[in-house]
């Protein structure tokens, strides 16, 4: 069959394309609801390396989405179910290296096409099934939310014991959902949250604590970390996150930054702290997160929050118009109602 | 109940030095009467498909078939008719033969050609042809079209925002459709070859369904380099 895919040519250019999927073996999906990720923007705006740019286009932009199963050749979905697509695509199987770090995996709108298509053709082994009830424009972020659980989950791998006070830096997206899911996982524990915007730290109600960081009392301390900040001002969040935390934490990497970011060795070593890195996330991430959005439906509605707008797409000049809603939000998620 | 009709029954006469129907030279590894049947043999709206060949290309349309769809919808290749109205009466007599009819039936025909269409505008064909009886899917035109009367000099041109190109799919409620086809002369049927103008002509409103740029019909050796060069980025996936 010949399926229709929207790519990226170049920097603000997108085009069509299209590829031919195997109907005996591709679970066909119809996108419904898409969501922008800052690496998408990155990619729309140029703001990559020309040699990336030159490696990974052309592709279809868009890992994050929730999607209508149309057909799927061993039965297992039917059609009408809503899923999640699993971005990432392991080539290999690894009993020690989870399939999100293993460098022969694929990564959708990394170098492989997104799901901006006619429809997404997939591996059918690879999709998670939406609980009826579940927002489905908050589903469309399901992928940015597991990647929150995962560093979660790898948190409650290295961590000790001791996990009354954890501070999340970064008041942007990644920061929110990643509070949000660790106080999910562990309501126990206090969950303080570090930003620069008052405006955007008003809406983590559900924290324990929320601090501009310039104004943080005195005293103040934390058991662990998660810095979601990225870029060059992560340098300051990690600084800070090394200076209040306490002896023998841990740190949790999440923000993306282009250029080597400095770090404070001195108190790493002198505290015995330890810094993990977290990116993407897996199949078994997607599971768990769905679970908990169809187990704990007060997250759903603390998620439709940061939805800042929905465009709907019957053009590519319609997924440009998505594409500029978003770059001009500093806060909030941009989810495109797929109709093209 | 929603049928798809694919009209395959041209023999190529446009087609440079092919002897093959067009709608059976291969597009990527595979005829092109395939990819389109594809389209249709995916989607849940349409519950069965039609096929209407040549007479001769039955056998050897059922053999692509079997080769390359899985099994599940029905799919049935029929002969077509001398002319499109042909065509499109066998395609009515057969369902009303051999399949669920009522009057809420619609019957989405398509070209065999025409193998780029997408999932948004078959849906669309069908919600448009059970609403309001008859679409067709067009996209604005983007030439000046001008009108000659003698072929010779221009007697008008028409404003281009008014202008449209029709492509396919057209969908109607079959009842409707058999009706107006009824209701026509001998000579009515040879002129008359495009079924939305027939319902216009007969002052029943046809909606418009919004096509795609790339939903091209493969007729001439262009139209398929075209094809190949779409389908040439594939490998990046």
């Amino acid at each position: 069959m010949i399926n229709t895919v929207y790519r990226l040519v170049a920097p603000g250019m997108i085009d069509v394309a299209c590829t031919e999927p195997d109907l005996r073996r591709s679970i066909l999906l119809r996108p419904e609801y898409l969501s922008i990720c800052k690496a998408d923007q990155r990619y729309y705006l140029g703001n990559r390396s020309r040699e990336a740019l030159k490696a990974k286009l052309p592709m279809a932009l868009i890992h994050e989405c929730v999607a209508r199963v149309i057909y799927d050749p061993t039965g297992t979905h039917r059609p009408g179910e809503f899923v999640v697509p699993v971005p990432n695509m392991p080539t290999e199987k690894d009993d020690v290296i989870a399939e999100n770090y293993l460098p022969t995996s694929h990564f959708c709108s990394s170098g492989y096409d997104g799901f901006l298509r006619d429809y997404i053709d997939f591996d059918p082994a690879r999709v998670v099934t939406v609980p009826d009830g579940v927002d489905l424009k908050v589903a469309s972020f399901t992928e940015l939310i597991s990647v929150a659980v995962h560093a979660v989950s790898r948190f409650d791998r290295f961590a000790h014991a001791r996990r009354g006070f954890v501070g999340v830096w970064g008041d942007g997206n990644v920061g929110f959902i990643t509070a949000l899911m660790l106080k999910a996982m562990h309501p126990e524990t206090k969950v303080y949250v570090f930003g620069t915007v008052y405006e955007k730290l008003n809406y983590f109600t559900f924290a324990d604590g929320i601090y501009h960081v310039d104004h943080v009392p005195d005293g103040l301390q934390v058991d662990h970390a998660f810095e979601c900040v990225g870029g060059e001002p992560s340098r300051y969040a990690i600084a800070q996150i090394i200076d209040r935390i306490r002896p023998e934490g841990v740190i949790g990497l999440m923000g993306v930054s282009e250029s080597p970011v400095s770090i404070n060795t001195r108190m790493v070593l002198e505290k015995g702290l330890q810094l993990f890195g977290s990116s993407r996330s897996g199949l078994q991430d997607f599971e768990r997160t769905v679970q908990l959005l169809h187990t704990q439906p007060k997250l759903v509605g603390y998620l439709e929050n940061i939805i800042g707008s929905v465009v709907d797409v019957r053009t590519i000049a319609d997924i440009h118009a998505a594409f500029a809603q978003d770059i001009s939000r500093n806060f909030g998620k941009t989810v495109m109602k797929w109709d093209k | 109940m929603v049928y798809a009709a694919v009209f395959a029954g041209g023999i190529g006469s446009r087609m440079g030095n092919s002897e093959t129907p067009k709608q059976y030279l291969e597009l990527g590894g595979k005829p092109i009467i395939i990819h389109t049947i594809e389209k249709f043999f995916v989607n849940d709206r349409i519950d069965a498909i039609l096929v209407l060949c040549p007479k001769a290309w039955v056998s050897n349309t059922e053999d692509l078939i079997r080769k390359y769809l899985p099994a599940g919808k029905p799919v049935r290749v029929i002969p077509g008719g001398s002319t499109r109205n042909g065509t499109l009466e066998a395609a009515i007599a057969y369902l009303e033969a051999n399949c669920d009819v009522d009057d809420a039936t619609v019957l989405v025909t398509h070209d065999a050609v025409r193998p780029f269409l997408t999932h948004r505008i078959i849906c669309e064909n069908v919600e448009a042809a059970a609403a309001y009886g008859a679409c067709d899917t067009v996209i604005p035109a983007t030439d000046t079209i001008v009108e000659s009367a003698d072929g010779q000099s221009i007697s008008s041109i028409p404003d281009r925002k008014r202008m449209f190109q029709g492509q396919t799919p057209q969908s109607f409620r079959l009842r409707e459709l058999e009706q107006v086809l009824n209701s026509l002369t001998e000579s009515e049927k040879a002129s008359l070859t495009d079924a939305c103008k027939i319902f216009t002509l007969k002052g029943k409103p046809v909606h418009m369904v919004q096509g795609e740029v790339f939903n091209i019909k493969i007729t001439y050796p262009y139209d398929m380099k075209v094809a190949d060069t779409l389908l040439k980025g594939k490998e990046h996936s």
